[in-house]
């Protein structure tokens, strides 16, 4: 018997370069120890292996995680590792780089916009391969502007994912519930994922979640403002309550508001302006990638005892059990 | 663990009825399937059932530790995982920590109200073999149905003392106590209160929305327990014996346009962590499928019935009724709970003042006896009782021990709409 990786296995006599490709191993990634020494790979089909032996192989995993235990989120059928998703509004090819290579973002937010006669630049020639784009309808003031938009965004090969933004108020740009399910459920049934930005309303989330939404992007605050949580306790409500993910919107101005959504549950965070209107954006982009990964694990970790609750009572209230 | 004896056979069978008996009773393959829907029970499109029992079958709850309830009682919202500690064997040291915090949500939902109700059995007849119920249709009880006239006579004595808020039960009996029967009782009850529960066998949503056309507007049924295959060995006979059809009762009483369902496993039938652990897991995805509704949860411990005095709810001692209702209440704060008079006096008392929020008062679980209960006159007609019950404080009483308990007792605050 070869002793390998703990278990006792019947390949004496075999090259260890045979025992690695039976079993599957793939072979660039990983390092063989062998009674202790470690084996070059052009030295595999060299080694017999003999009973006794002691083999352990090993390879890299991210942070200590086994595969298949990895933390991702699903939209739709995509899954993302990623936690950040950059926001449209305030756009260069700094920030776009930064949101990617520092914040590590997956989900890139994009504006539909009437294409000018004159030769432009083209954001799609930015935004590196494997990113998602979310063409969003912002523009829209209601139901059937923002399915018009997102049709036209298919059109341009942005993909089936579209995040719905109906506003009919130009000065504070909150988002109409009402007009936003209604388009939400045209979308879905035209074959859309659908992400809707909306007031984080119960009632309202429990609609789209009806209406076919893949997740539900409440706002912290007015957007751009960088006011933070000032829906805290209703974002919670909806975090406990709906099944799909919430990502958090608009209105997040600091890694430690990041920082607190995640903690408090929420899936994502979308943010531009934070980052875009930041001293140093790179910098800052990695400043949220941190805070959102710290957040999401102290989530994760279940987070521990912060008070005791209430005063005791000088009689004790469960004094009257008998038996 | 030691089991309940529940077999008990009379001298007034047959030979044919007690040789049919024997055989349920022993040969598993004389029995039914109990997961298959009999002929004329409708079936909804849910994935609760399903959702429930996955849930269950992974609570291991040896599993957790005095640091996860520690953490349990300290987070502000108590997740599926933070129940799960609450309810383990773990927490029992944190008896009185969980009391606590129990009261404290108890008072935020519901201040320091609580409600008092009564039951009023109408029919005792029942086409059930549920081998640990008084009215199981092989026990030697004297059985009895009410008819209209006797219905209201009960009804009248009953508002008379007070109550306004009332919960008709029968046997299950679908030829004794058929639907039409129960609408018009419930009919009745509209006239003398102002709240109409019923618990009664379940019935198809068509049915569910006749009786609240006809003034019922909350249906209560038991799963009795959650572990269907404890189930199959407790409900040998009868419509009762299909389990999943029961378990969507309290949905298809939903479709039917009730305002509120309650639900409960009768502890002490099987493992009763499992069992409260299912139950609250029912009312949850209820809740979330169904938000608008209202849900109450009870939580029975067997009880002694007439013929056999022996049976009692084994390791469900009150303790660990105490513990599981404070789970209840930490895990569903906006749940209503109900404490029925299978309990004594003093858990009552005790249980209002940390996670109930409704009594019954002035029971009996006999039929057409309240005359002779409440006013002492003879009454030699009566139908037998389901179970023998500990608390047999009356109306006043019970609203006098309240009032000085330092609670508010509320006779409804209900509108039928």
């Amino acid at each position: 018997m070869v002793h390998i990786n703990g278990e006792d296995i019947a390949v004496a006599g075999k090259t260890l370069q045979a025992y690695l490709e039976e079993s599957d191993y793939p072979l660039e990634g990983i390092a063989v120890e062998y009674n202790e020494e470690i084996i070059p790979k052009n030295k595999y089909s060299e080694t017999v292996l003999k009973d006794g032996d002691v083999v352990e192989i090993v390879s890299f995993v991210g942070g200590g995680q086994q595969e298949g235990e990895k933390d991702t989120f699903k939209i739709g059928d995509r899954e993302f590792d990623s936690r950040f998703i950059l926001g449209s509004g305030k756009y260069s090819m700094e920030l776009i780089k930064a949101a990617v290579e520092n914040a590590g973002a997956q989900i890139i937010t994009l504006a539909v916009r009437r294409t000018n006669t004159k030769k432009n630049e083209n954001i799609l020639d930015y935004i590196p391969e494997g990113v998602t784009l979310l063409p969003n309808t912002s523009g829209a003031r209601d139901a059937k502007e923002a399915v018009r938009i997102a049709r036209m965004s298919r059109e341009l090969g942005c993909g089936d994912f579209v995040k719905i933004e109906i506003m009919k108020d130009s000065k504070y740009l909150l988002p109409d519930n009402v007009e936003t399910v209604k388009a939400t459920e045209m979308l879905a049934n035209e074959g859309f994922v659908v992400l809707p930005y909306m007031y984080p309303d119960l009632y309202s989330a429990r609609d789209l979640v009806n209406a076919g939404a893949a997740a539900v992007m409440p706002l912290a605050s007015p957007i751009g403002s960088n006011k933070g949580l000032a829906t805290k306790e209703f974002i919670q409500i909806l975090i406990d309550e709906i099944d799909l993910p919430v990502i958090v919107d608009a209105g997040i101005g600091k890694p430690s508001q990041a920082c607190e959504a995640m903690e408090m549950g929420a899936a994502a965070i979308m943010a531009n302006t934070a980052i875009a209107t930041a001293g140093n954006i790179p910098v800052m982009a990695g400043a949220f990638k941190a805070a959102i990964e710290a957040g999401r694990n102290a989530y994760l970790a279940g987070l521990g005892r912060v008070l005791e609750r209430g005063a005791s009572a000088s009689d004790p209230l469960t004094g009257f059990l008998r038996d | 663990m030691s089991e309940n004896q529940f077999f008990v056979d009379s001298d007034r069978l047959s030979d044919a009825a007690l040789e049919r008996k024997h055989l349920i009773e022993n040969d598993p393959s004389a029995r039914t399937n109990h997961m298959e829907y009999m002929e004329g029970m409708e079936r909804i499109s849910s994935d609760i059932l399903d959702k429930v029992l996955s849930a269950v079958g992974e609570y291991d709850y040896e599993n957790y530790t005095a640091n996860d309830v520690k953490r349990a009682l300290a987070t502000d919202t108590c997740n599926i995982e933070d129940f799960k500690a609450l309810l383990s064997p773990a927490a029992i040291p944190f008896l009185e920590e969980m009391a606590q915090r129990a009261k404290i949500e108890t008072s935020r939902h519901f201040g320091n109200t609580v409600y008092i109700f009564t039951p009023l059995y109408i029919a005792n007849y029942c086409e059930n073999y549920c081998i640990y119920c008084g009215f199981n249709c092989y026990n030697d009880i004297n059985r009895k149905k009410l008819n209209a006239e006797e219905i209201e006579h009960e009804m009248k004595i009953i508002a008379g003392s007070g109550i306004e808020e009332i919960l008709m039960l029968t046997g299950e009996s679908h030829s004794m106590s058929d639907i039409e029967y129960i609408g018009e009782a419930c009919k009745l009850a509209r006239k003398y209160f102002r709240n109409v529960g019923l618990e009664i066998y379940p019935v198809n949503s068509d049915d569910y929305k006749y009786l609240h056309e006809c003034g019922a507007d909350y249906v209560t049924v038991f799963q009795e327990t959650y572990d269907a295959d404890k189930y199959e060995t407790l409900h040998l006979m009868g419509h009762k014996r299909v389990f999943p059809y029961r378990f969507e009762a309290q949905e298809r009483a939903i479709i039917g346009g009730m305002r509120g369902v309650g639900l409960s496993a009768l502890l002490g039938l099987s493992d009763f962590r499992k069992d409260a652990f299912a139950t609250a897991m029912h009312a949850y995805y209820l809740q979330r499928k169904y938000p608008h509704v209202e849900y109450s949860l009870s939580c029975p411990r067997l009880r002694p019935i007439i013929n056999n005095d022996r049976i009692n709810p084994l390791d469900v001692h009150e303790k660990q009724l105490c513990q599981v209702l404070c789970a209840y209440r930490i895990f569903l704060p906006y749940i209503g709970i109900t404490v029925s008079s299978r309990e004594e006096k003093h858990f009552r008392d005790g249980i209002v003042k940390i996670a109930a929020t409704k009594v019954s008062a002035g029971v009996s679980t006999g039929i057409g006896d309240h005359e002779s209960k409440y006013e002492g006159k003879e009454n030699i007609d009566a139908g037998d009782e389901q179970f023998d019950i500990a608390d047999a404080r009356s109306f006043d009483e019970m609203y006098g021990d309240m009032s000085a308990e330092g609670l508010q007792p509320v006779l409804n605050d209900y509108v039928y709409v």
